[in-house]
């Protein structure tokens, strides 16, 4: 019996009811995302990649409780964070933060930081008077910005520096997960590294388990430990990064390594966005038409695979060769 | 010094409103209702009487400042209570949504298509004159574009980081609402607030003027401006001077509503500092 891992996503479905185009036209269903199990050890960083609409994000959005699954459970520690049993708010808190994409939307422009960063401290009685205006000090000066940068309101920092008070701000009640939401795709480049290397500190001092959602896949290698590859609401690949980078074995996670310098020059054709509402039956991997998918092959057929130590790919839309049909 | 401008010079006319209203009992020359004599009707504005006389002879700058009071007690309370009615129901639609929010959609859609002075009467005929029932009758109809106003805004601030960082660090409901939203919408709302100020002054003139609003021998900007009416010709100054003192107030408070959203901005706060 192995000890049950820090957070467990089991079979993670999220559903949106979309409006009908016409009075009697059919129920449109968005599946964003559909049947995900992954798991997070202490420690770890897991990195989610995929592109704009995979359900990368909602999937981070129902761990921290901001969206209910449609079906599916999450377990923090084998207790569950989601559903009938799932703790308040304020007892969430303590469990998982989430640093957001958008440094400029992400702090209150009327707050100052410091009593941005105090209130959560009243809020969870953790301390109070200059205790409390230590500890916010402290961190502070944690995330690489100085004391007196409390005094301050949002709109007098640069984007990096927000970023750093939004990692303050997650870390203020030291919580064990860190969901990590695009944490630097809104930054400059040279900003980024920083950032990256301040998460990667961070996690080593106060020992954080991070979820990293990203499209940057130059920065998920740097930073993860495990890699899952969405794509269309589900996980199409997932393994040990290295095993991820170095062989990638769904033609999805191939198209989109093979896609880091330039997409087009690979297809030889632009793809556009595909529309995750109308996803051909039984052809999870349509758009791309340099890859042929298993033709016919139901959802239920379709299922995660162990191919090496660790490294999961799902089977019926992933091999091309008539070898691997079920 | 824009800023500064708009801010000093619609809080100078409104101080001004209101040091009138407050000391109309010692500064006034006459009586308001009292000093009526018909020997002295429809006085030109000069002499013993400093802006004329009415039609029943009353002083006009006496009854401008007592009407103030009547004015000023009518714009601001009943716009205090559109706003707060509002403010609370729109930031509670936005933020709830779901069946809430399409309940206070209905009902704000039934309060636009209404006439909000037609709504106003109705309340007014049930209640009877007076001044406390002009206070609910105005502050009861009005809240709607407040509602609109905040329901957008908390909408647009709900998806914001900061407002979900709110809920991940385990602040409740109403927490979130009046620290992390209300604060973001208050600018919107005091614009259209001073805006609603005007209207409650003129919906009561009007009222007034129907004779369901403050009874006749009170003064009320309002119905000094309807006892004018027939007079138009012969005292002009008896409709000028009341609808002179209902132009300024007005202008006083958009004026001081504009220099409060911009003196409340943190942008132009520090940038002066």
């Amino acid at each position: 019996m192995t000890v049950a891992p820090l957070l467990e996503i089991r079979d993670l479905s999220v559903h949106f009811n979309l409006p009908r185009l016409t009075p009697f036209g059919m129920r449109r269903i968005l599946h964003a995302v559909d049947g995900v199990d992954l798991s997070v050890k202490e420690g770890e960083c897991l990195g989610i990649v995929g592109e704009s609409g995979c359900g990368k994000s909602t999937t981070a959005l129902t761990v921290m409780g901001l969206q209910e699954p449609s079906s599916g459970q999450i377990l923090y520690r084998g207790q569950p964070l989601s559903g009938p049993g799932a703790p308040g708010r304020k007892e969430r808190a303590r469990i998982a933060q989430m640093v957001f994409q958008d440094p400029y939307a992400s702090l209150n422009p009327r707050q100052t930081i410091g009593s941005t960063l105090l209130s959560q401290l009243a809020l969870h009685g953790i301390a109070r008077g200059s205790e409390a205006s230590d500890r916010v000090a402290d961190m502070l000066v944690r995330v690489g910005l100085s004391p007196d940068h409390a005094k301050r309101y949002p709109h007098e920092f640069s984007g990096g520096q927000r970023q750093r008070i939004g990692i303050a701000r997650a870390l203020m009640l030291d919580p064990e997960i860190l969901v990590l939401d695009e944490p630097v795709s809104a930054l400059d480049v040279s900003i980024q590294a920083q950032i990256i290397n301040l998460l990667m500190d961070l996690q080593e001092t106060l020992n954080l388990s991070y979820i990293m959602i990203s499209h940057d896949l130059s920065v998920v290698e740097h930073v993860s430990d495990r890699v899952a590859v969405m794509y269309f609401g589900r996980v199409v690949e997932l393994g040990h990064w290295h095993a991820i980078f170095s062989r990638p074995t769904h033609p999805y996670t191939r198209h989109l390594i093979g896609s880091v310098p330039n997409a087009e020059a690979v297809l030889g054709r632009s793809r556009g966005v595909p529309d995750p509402v109308a996803i051909p039956e039984g052809r999870r991997f349509a758009p791309d038409i340099s890859v042929r998918p298993e033709a016919g092959a139901s959802r239920e057929a379709s299922s995660l695979v162990e191919i090496g130590p660790d490294h999961f790919v799902r089977l019926a839309d992933s091999i091309s060769s008539p070898k691997a049909k079920r | 010094m824009q800023l500064r401008f708009n801010l000093t010079l619609g809080a100078a006319l409104v101080i001004a409103v209101l040091l009138g209203a407050l000391t109309a009992g010692w500064i006034a020359p006459f009586d308001p209702v009292m000093d009526a004599d018909l020997m002295s009707s429809e006085l030109p504005p000069g002499g013993e009487y400093l802006l004329g006389t009415d039609g029943q002879g009353r002083d006009i700058w006496s009854r401008i400042l007592y009407g103030a009071r009547v004015s000023l007690a009518v714009g601001v309370i009943s716009q205090i209570i559109n706003s707060c009615i509002g403010t609370a129901l729109g930031i509670s639609a936005g933020y709830f949504g779901g069946w809430w929010d399409d309940l206070v959609n209905g009902l704000t859609n039934v309060m636009l298509a209404i006439p909000s002075l037609v709504f106003a009467l109705a309340i007014m005929a049930v209640l009877g004159p007076g001044l406390a029932s002009l206070l609910i009758a105005l502050g009861l109809t009005n809240w709607s574009w407040t509602c609109r106003i905040a329901r957008s805004s908390t909408l647009s601030l709900k998806s914001q980081g900061f407002v979900q960082a709110a809920k991940t660090a385990g602040f409740s409901d109403l927490n979130i609402m009046r620290t992390q939203i209300l604060p973001n919408i208050l600018g919107p709302v005091l614009v259209i607030g001073t805006l609603g100020i005007g209207t409650a002054i003129l919906a009561e003139a009007a009222l007034s003027f129907l004779g369901i609003g403050i009874k006749p021998p009170q003064p009320s900007w309002g119905n000094m401006l309807s006892d004018a009416r027939e007079l138009i010709r012969a005292a002009p100054w008896a409709a000028i001077f009341p609808g002179l003192a209902i132009f300024v107030t007005v202008l006083g408070f958009n004026l001081l509503g504009d220099g409060l959203r911009d003196r409340l901005d943190p942008h132009m706060r520090t940038r002066k500092a």
